[in-house]
């Protein structure tokens, strides 16, 4: 399996091949032995030169964080060979950018209309969840093409609340 | 001795009482509104009773119906535990007329330390020692501005009824007073009801440093020392510790003392908590008295060997204290850290939702009052406090290097935590140094975070594990900590024949 794996906006090639019960892995043309067990879901122990790692992986709807230990590492990962991956990457900078609501909650303002021109980092909705008040900002420059819900609405994470391209 | 205790709240309070009433072998009664079915202190409890809908006003603050369960299950006591009604009078004398003890104050105390103007007038004639200002209400802008002039800038302006921030304005200069005084006054008008505001003097970054009580109902009134509360953000305490490393044990007799006098004042009787601000010299003044049992409790038992709930417990059946000031002995450091469902990434915004993933921590020196579970949905109409974890030792180094491993072991995912925070915070040099006062907090939260590198090869492995990951433990669609329906067990709805083909990445 091969693998192109983005850890805090660093690239790495990543190749995975199980020997032996074990994995041989090539990093970046670096070759590495690896024994890795799932402990449970989400929790990962890996040997690797007799040193120890737990790696848990904290999946949300926007994004994938694993943690080695205390450190948290911001992941992104991509099977070069899958076309969707491929189209993913073209359009990560340009292109339409969705606005999702990053917690449960309930909106209590769109600061927007359709059509409208924002900034980068304008606020467009804001969203309430216990009893705070949180703006969802633009990503990018742009204009709102679609505003997909409405003041009063109860959303869950995850959901898309407006569009900018 | 109570039979049947009911429980008026919710979370890691409810648990922490339920967790008393059992060691006591008093029967336990619950209520909960309609998020909180599956709550952990619904399973805990012996009985439990629906109050209504989510919303606070119509069942953890409904009094009718939190008496009307009192009454069909027979229940003796209600404990209020810390929020909702465990300051309200009206629900104390509501209790009282329905025949339910109150394991608290009394309401006259209650309604003393409630209003902030009438308990400064009354600890003005006790002698206590109060920051400069006025005790009563401001009648208006000129007033407060000859005030003002009188006592020196920088002043607080503070709404009498007010609490958590909320009705508060720092004046720096006498320009700001005009416009800060409208607001602090519709603020506190809208917060509480009560427009009422008054004024004190602004200490330059103090600390904030609290006095345990305790009371029975025969006259005998104990302090069980301080508790340091300065780190906090927009008013919220964060951590807390006990003993205050700057309390020594002649401070420690003279706060003591005071705050004595100040429950003694009000009549005081069960668990209450007098507040003071500290300056730069050490001097302390009264700030408030919080007339129940506070969050940070905890590490006042794990200093003292008290249960204060135990004691609550036994004070409102009536019981006299069965130790004097002198049996009260401070032994060894607490800290207590409050994990609440926030987001460290986006300003410590509140994160509701499904816990997907929890690793608790245990061993030597670890205490933890936790009110969730793995697969509990965390609603979103509450505090967003989770649980308490306090790190126990016999000094503040090995309290602070316990709490640190056992941060470490700490892991919860599906929401986000500010777990994270605490390892910030405990592994910082001024906190280690206990230099510390309000705004300490904010100060640290403005540098940028020191990355910890421990291991050259880390971020590799972290990218090795997101390959083994992808094949040992393929994440399914309709992932993520939604509340929607359907979101939940995905394994069983992605066919092995999808997945495999994803893994070899022949679509």
């Amino acid at each position: 399996m091969v693998y192109d794996v983005t850890v805090d906006g660093k690239h790495h090639r990543l190749e995975l091949e199980k020997a032996d019960g074990s994995w041989k892995c090539r990093l970046n043309e670096k070759e590495l032995r690896v024994d890795a067990v799932l402990a449970r879901p989400d929790v990962l122990s890996l040997l690797m030169d007799g040193r120890c790692y737990e790696i848990k992986r904290e999946q949300t709807a926007t994004d994938l964080h694993l943690w080695v230990g205390n450190a948290r590492f911001s992941v992104e990962l991509r099977d070069p060979r899958s076309l969707r991956s491929r189209r993913d990457a073209a359009e990560d900078e340009k292109g339409p950018k969705k606005l999702v609501a990053p917690m449960p909650g309930k909106v209590v303002r769109v600061l927007v209309t359709e059509k409208s021109e924002v900034e980068a980092g304008q606020g467009v909705l804001v969203v309430e969840a216990m009893k705070m008040q949180n703006e969802i900002k633009s990503p990018k420059k742009g204009v709102v093409q679609k505003v997909l819900t409405t003041a009063g609405a109860n959303v869950n994470a995850g959901d898309v609340l407006a569009i900018v391209v | 001795m109570f039979k049947k205790i009911l429980i008026a709240n919710r979370g890691e309070i409810a648990v922490r009482v339920i967790r008393a009433c059992r060691e006591m072998g008093i029967a336990t009664v619950a209520v909960y509104s309609e998020v909180d079915r599956a709550s952990l202190h619904v399973r805990k409890a012996d009985e439990a009773y629906p109050i209504g809908p989510a919303s606070a006003s119509d069942s953890y603050l409904r009094i009718d119906k939190i008496l009307d369960v009192a009454r069909r299950s027979g229940a003796e006591a209600i404990h209020p535990g810390y929020g909702f009604l465990s300051e309200n009078a009206k629900f104390a004398r509501a209790c009282a007329e329905a025949g339910v003890k109150f394991i608290g104050p009394r309401p006259e105390s209650m309604e003393l330390m409630g209003s902030k103007t009438r308990a400064r007038q009354e600890m003005e004639k006790a002698g206590i020692p109060l920051v400069p200002g006025t005790s009563r209400g401001l009648a208006s802008p000129e007033e407060a501005e000859q005030v003002a002039e009188r006592i020196g800038y920088p002043v607080m302006l503070k709404a009498a009824a007010g609490g958590g921030g909320k009705g508060m304005r720092l004046v720096p200069t006498r320009q700001d007073l005009g416009s800060a005084l409208e607001a602090a006054q519709s603020e506190a008008q809208r917060s509480f009801g009560d427009g009422e505001v008054y004024i004190e003097k602004a200490i330059v970054d103090p600390r904030h440093i609290e006095m345990q009580v305790l009371a029975d109902e025969h006259g005998n009134t104990v302090w069980l020392g301080e508790r340091e509360c300065s780190i906090q953000r927009r008013h919220q305490k964060v951590l807390e510790e006990a003993p205050s490393a700057i309390v020594d044990s002649e401070m420690r007799r003279r706060m003591g003392e005071v705050a004595v006098r100040v429950a003694q004042t009000a009549h005081y009787t069960n668990a209450g908590t007098v507040e003071f601000l500290v300056d730069q010299q050490k001097n302390f003044y009264f700030l408030e008295m919080n007339t129940r049992l506070q969050v940070e409790h905890p590490v006042t038992e794990l200093v003292t060997g008290l249960d204060l709930v135990h004691l609550q417990i036994r004070i409102a059946d009536g019981a006299k204290l069965s130790f004097t000031q002198d049996d009260v002995k401070i032994r060894g450091h607490a800290i207590e850290c409050r994990i609440y469902a926030e987001d460290p990434d986006n300003n410590y915004f509140p994160s509701p939702g499904k816990i997907t993933l929890l690793l608790a921590p245990s061993g030597p020196g670890i205490r933890r009052d936790s009110g969730m579970y793995e697969g509990w949905t965390v609603p979103l109409e509450y505090d967003p406090l989770l649980a308490k974890l306090i790190g126990y030792g016999t000094d503040r180094v090995q309290a602070t290097m316990r709490l640190r491993r056992a941060l470490y072991e700490y892991f919860v995912t599906g929401i986000k935590t500010n777990i994270s925070l605490f390892q910030r915070i405990l592994e910082d040099s001024e906190f280690q140094a206990a230099k510390l006062d309000t705004g300490y907090l904010d100060r640290l939260l403005a540098r940028p975070r020191e990355t910890v590198a421990d291991h050259d090869s880390v971020p590799a492995v972290a990218a090795i594990a997101a390959g083994l990951f992808a094949v040992l433990q393929p994440v399914s669609s309709g992932l993520g900590n939604g509340n929607a329906p359907g979101a939940a067990a995905p394994s069983a709805t992605t066919s092995n024949w999808k997945r495999k083909g994803r893994s070899e990445a022949l679509r």
